[in-house]
């Protein structure tokens, strides 16, 4: 029986560039050849999530949301509009991070569809925030000397948002790969605008736990960091700010090594893929020095 | 016909079921002899090496084998598509053939496909009945290949489409601004299908649906109601303005699907659905977003205001809203005064009729408040950051709280 995976994703009707990480991650996938079909849907681009099922040939699907955290959008939209509608979301037995699949026939299609917890909550993430970490300052064994920051919205609007970035900043630090570990808010304490206040170290790296680039990463928090007074002239990186260098890394989302953890969620609900995350975990590699 | 063509049908023939597709029939009789037949000839009894020089060069044998060894997937919207590409339904393998030597040609919203036969590649490599297909915009169909961007991967056409003509970003796929000047050339009929779904998702899906009678519609009632989070909203908006959504978003002018979907069963818009090849389901993201603010909009009552103007000034401004609305405004010369929205005739008009604070005929938006023209825009301003999709959906407890 033939597999698909279909990545989910917010996506924009102003922003031109809000799809292109599921893309990019789609293709990553596609080309190390685990599933039959691998598409993309989405919220506001198309396929819609509506229609993104009836798009795919095989009777089987997995899905994938490229969401940061659990929530209305995993809880409601999601199963909503692929039309799970034996969707229930004690399903996941979930704490807020922990869900990771249920299965349901969908009913338009009739396809089986599993129907995974989103990529920021899977603890292959961690990983994919410290390549980050790496791929922005070009050093594939940063760490010695050097602060991490992991940045989220608050608790505000959404408790589990504020849950993903304390696990994986925790995770983080469990490494004892930096000198310093911190979670920061956009809007509540410790707030990412005082950056620097959390930090001895004179380097910190600075990474988003957000799926793609756009209004929040791209404007708010470079500006709340005082790395520029306008966005739109851009910034440094790293940028001095306060007798600390700041590598402002951009969304995690656009981090390559993202393909991995879109994998890892199909693989756990069940998919037949583990020599594509070994090919996916070799070819997003930051190769020591190399200039990209 | 290739070697591997004729072992193919052989093997068909062996079967059971024989081979019976497209006006072929060939079967292994129980004397030991094959049949074949086809509408214009019969033959049967025939030995192994009969049945080839009966099967070499005909047309029905390099059908069978595309249709039935390659493309399969019967009960597709694929192979549906592939067949309506050709007319399959419609027209004998010989009179398809001769279409296919000079091109047959489909419409599909913007798009123009065209399918061919591939050519034989020398004595050594006859025609074996594969198709090959060109996609490119309606509007380049007179076009050389060569004086077109080529492109092979269908992929590519998410990044070619992203953007109009004039560099704007297309947020509808299905928009009547598909980007021309390119071309999918010399594609196997996989990648045709995927070019046609990148380029307009999930039309081939919903097409065959419609024609196997099993299109899902959602009417307007149907979508708004399992609305939540800021589009909960919506379903408030009122009837007569759901025509209005209509006719402004889902016109044949603005977008290339054709509207199914209506007020609610059994209740239709008056607003044209539009003649498009291939159904729209239900109202799409766009048009709920925008209907999100025509429902804020219309929760405001009208007022009297007066103003004085002159009949001419009257029907500029009719004729700037008109100009803006068709999209027609860049079209206008700078120095064609006889256009209503032309920049100096509108520079002019404002000129005359707006008072310091931007207020037509110094009538202030909101008399009762005090409130000047100036205070309006910062209001609009705001909302409109607010409904920044990206932005708004955010700010009223949508979206980006777990994206
Ligand atoms: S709702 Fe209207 S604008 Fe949107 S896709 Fe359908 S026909 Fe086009």
């Amino acid at each position: 029986m033939s597999q698909a995976l279909v990545i989910v994703a917010h996506g924009s009707h102003l922003n031109p560039g809000s799809s292109a990480p599921t893309y990019d991650h789609a293709d990553t996938i596609r080309a190390a050849g685990a599933f039959d079909e691998v598409r993309t849907g989405f919220w506001k681009e198309e396929p819609s999530l509506r229609e993104v099922l009836r798009t795919c040939e095989a009777d089987e699907v997995y899905v994938v949301p490229m969401f940061i955290s659990e929530g209305y959008f995993t809880e409601q939209v999601i199963p909503r509009e692929l039309r799970l509608d034996d969707w229930d979301v004690a399903d996941w037995d979930s704490d807020g991070l922990s869900a990771d699949v249920a299965t349901y026939t969908a009913e338009d299609t009739g396809q089986t569809v599993h129907y995974c917890g989103p990529v920021g909550t899977h603890e292959s993430m961690t990983d994919v925030l410290v390549r980050r970490a790496e791929s922005v300052t070009n050093d594939p064994d940063v760490g010695e000397g050097f602060g991490f920051a992991v940045v989220g919205h608050g608790t505000e609007r959404n408790e589990n948002s504020a849950k993903a970035i304390e696990y994986h900043a925790d995770r983080v630090r469990d490494m004892d790969r930096f000198d310093e570990v911190q979670a920061l808010y956009m809007d509540e304490e410790p707030e990412v605008d005082d950056v620097t206040d959390y930090f001895t170290a004179e380097d910190v790296v600075v990474v988003p736990l957000f799926i793609s680039d756009g209004f929040h990463t791209q404007e708010d928090i470079p500006e709340d960091m005082g790395l520029t007074d306008d966005y739109r002239t851009g910034y440094d990186v790293p940028a001095a700010v306060d007798g600390h260098r700041i590598w402002y890394a951009g969304a995690v989302g656009t981090e390559s090594l993202m393909a991995d953890v879109v994998l890892e969620r199909a693989a756990d609900a069940g998919a037949d893929v583990s020599a594509a995350i070994e090919s996916v975990r070799e070819t997003t590699r930051v190769a020591p020095g190399a200039d990209d | 016909m290739l070697a591997r063509q004729f072992d193919a049908l052989l093997a068909a023939a062996d079967s059971d079921d024989g081979i019976d597709f497209d006006g072929l029939h060939v079967a292994h009789e129980s004397d030991g002899g094959y049949t074949f037949a086809t509408p214009e000839h019969e033959a049967t009894g025939l030995s192994e090496s009969e049945l080839h020089a009966h099967a070499d060069g005909s047309p029905y044998v390099t059908n069978w084998y595309f249709w039935e060894r390659e493309v399969q997937r019967h009960e597709s919207p694929r192979r549906a598509f592939l067949r309506h590409a050709e007319a399959a339904d419609d027209h004998g393998v010989h009179e398809r053939y001769d279409a296919l030597a000079d091109g047959m040609v489909t419409e599909w919203g913007q798009l123009r496909i065209e399918a061919t036969l591939a050519d034989a590649a020398g004595d050594a490599t006859p025609a074996d009945g594969s198709r090959r297909y060109d996609v490119r915009h309606v509007d380049d169909a007179d076009h050389p290949v060569e004086e077109l961007e080529r492109y092979d991967d269908p992929l590519e056409a998410r990044e070619l489409s992203k953007h109009d003509d004039d560099g704007m970003y297309r947020p509808l796929k299905t928009g009547t601004n598909m980007p021309t000047g390119w071309a999918f050339h010399d594609l196997d009929w996989r990648d045709a299908v995927e070019t046609v779904e990148t380029l307009y998702p999930a039309t081939v899906a919903n097409w065959y649906r419609e024609r196997e009678g099993r299109l899902d519609i959602d009417h307007w009632t149907d979508t708004t109601d399992r609305q939540t989070g800021i589009y909960g909203i919506v379903s408030e908006l009122p009837r007569e303005a759901v025509e209005w959504v209509a006719e402004a978003a889902c016109d044949d002018s603005q977008c290339v699907k054709r509207r199914e979907w209506q007020y609610d069963e059994g209740d239709d818009l008056a607003a044209d659905g539009g003649t498009g090849a291939f159904p729209c389901r239900e109202p799409c993201s766009l048009v709920i977003a925008a209907a999100r603010r025509w429902t804020k909009l219309e929760e405001e009552e009208p007022r009297e205001y007066t103003f004085h103007l002159t009949p001419s000034e009257k029907d500029q401004i009719e004729g700037v809203i008109d100009a803006v609305a068709d999209g027609r405004v860049d079209e206008i010369r700078e120095a064609d005064v006889y256009e209503d929205a032309n920049r100096y005739r509108t520079r002019y008009l404002r000129a005359k009729l707006f008072d310091d604070h931007g207020n037509l005929g110094s009538v202030p938006t909101d008399p009762e408040e005090g409130h000047d023209h100036d205070d309006h825009d910062d209001h609009d301003d705001h909302d409109d950051h607010d409904d920044h999709d990206d932005h708004d959906d955010h700010d009223d407890h949508d979206d980006h709280d777990d994206e």
